[in-house]
């Protein structure tokens, strides 16, 4: 399947850029006219993906993270948020409601979740020291 | 009553209960800024009730989830309450998400808490 039209981004792992990322995908995503809830979704999906980014694979030390959005027929699109940070040894695991390896108590483990919840679909693949892919795909109403 | 205002938090106590709004974008990059203003009044008045208005709050994720359950656990340490208000549908379905109806000493406006305590 050919997206109809794409966009891609390359933008540091620095907290800052998370609105810029949400707010970048979201403005794309607008041409396939979304409701608002809808669009809503995609943005804070965007932000949790974008986060885990920056805070675990990245470890707050920077680095590039890696954004593809498509739009293709029948009103679905497709987000894929990739880095080159630590990885995820157990993928299952981390996707766990609640799951964090967080110990400030700051961190809620619920990014997986939200995600899985917003969008229609969502697959994560990593391999450890090379990164992380995250592919979410939501079909618009 | 007594009032501070700082951005991007509006804080007032009275009678043993800090009232504080929280304004803006709540995501992890704002967090930091929010953990430190938000601790800053409940370390200064010591509340008996913590409570937590969203009403200004135009987008949250479960970052904003970590920073109320951090502040909880303040609270904890000051034998002191919390409740959340002027949750939006949005942030509600995170919360649901994440049980926070089942969190002791935690109350949220718009949680069915109080229908379970009934049964």
């Amino acid at each position: 399947m050919k997206a109809v039209n794409e966009i891609r981004i390359q933008i540091p792992a620095l907290s800052v850029n998370e609105g810029s990322c949400r707010a970048l995908v979201g403005a794309f995503c607008a041409q396939a006219d979304p409701n608002l809830e809808e669009l809503a979704d995609i943005k804070c999906s965007v932000s949790e993906a974008v986060t885990n980014c920056i805070v675990h694979a990245y470890g707050g030390r920077g680095g590039m993270i890696y954004i593809t959005v498509g739009l293709y027929e029948d009103r679905q699109i497709r987000i894929e948020i990739r880095d080159r940070g630590c990885g995820i040894a157990d993928v299952a695991a981390a996707m766990q409601p609640l799951f964090t390896t967080d110990r400030s108590g700051e961190r809620s483990g619920m990014g997986f979740s939200v995600m899985e919840n917003f969008m229609s679909r969502l697959s994560v693949s990593s391999t450890v020291g090379r990164g992380t892919r995250v592919v979410m795909w939501k079909k618009l109403s | 009553m007594e009032k501070t205002t700082e951005e991007p938090i509006c804080a007032a106590f009275s009678d043993g209960s800090l009232t504080v709004r929280v304004v803006g974008e709540v995501d992890h990059h704002s967090a930091g800024v929010l953990r430190e203003k938000l601790d800053r009044q409940l370390y200064l008045y010591h509340p008996r009730e913590f409570i937590l208005s969203l009403s200004g709050v135009s987008f949250m994720d479960s970052s904003g989830l970590g920073l109320i359950l951090g502040r909880l656990a303040v609270c904890r340490h000051f034998g002191c309450t919390m409740r959340l208000c002027d949750a939006d549908e949005r942030m509600l379905r995170i919360f649901r998400l994440a049980g926070m109806e089942r969190i002791s000493g935690l109350t949220v406006d718009g949680l069915s808490k109080e229908r379970r305590d009934r049964q």
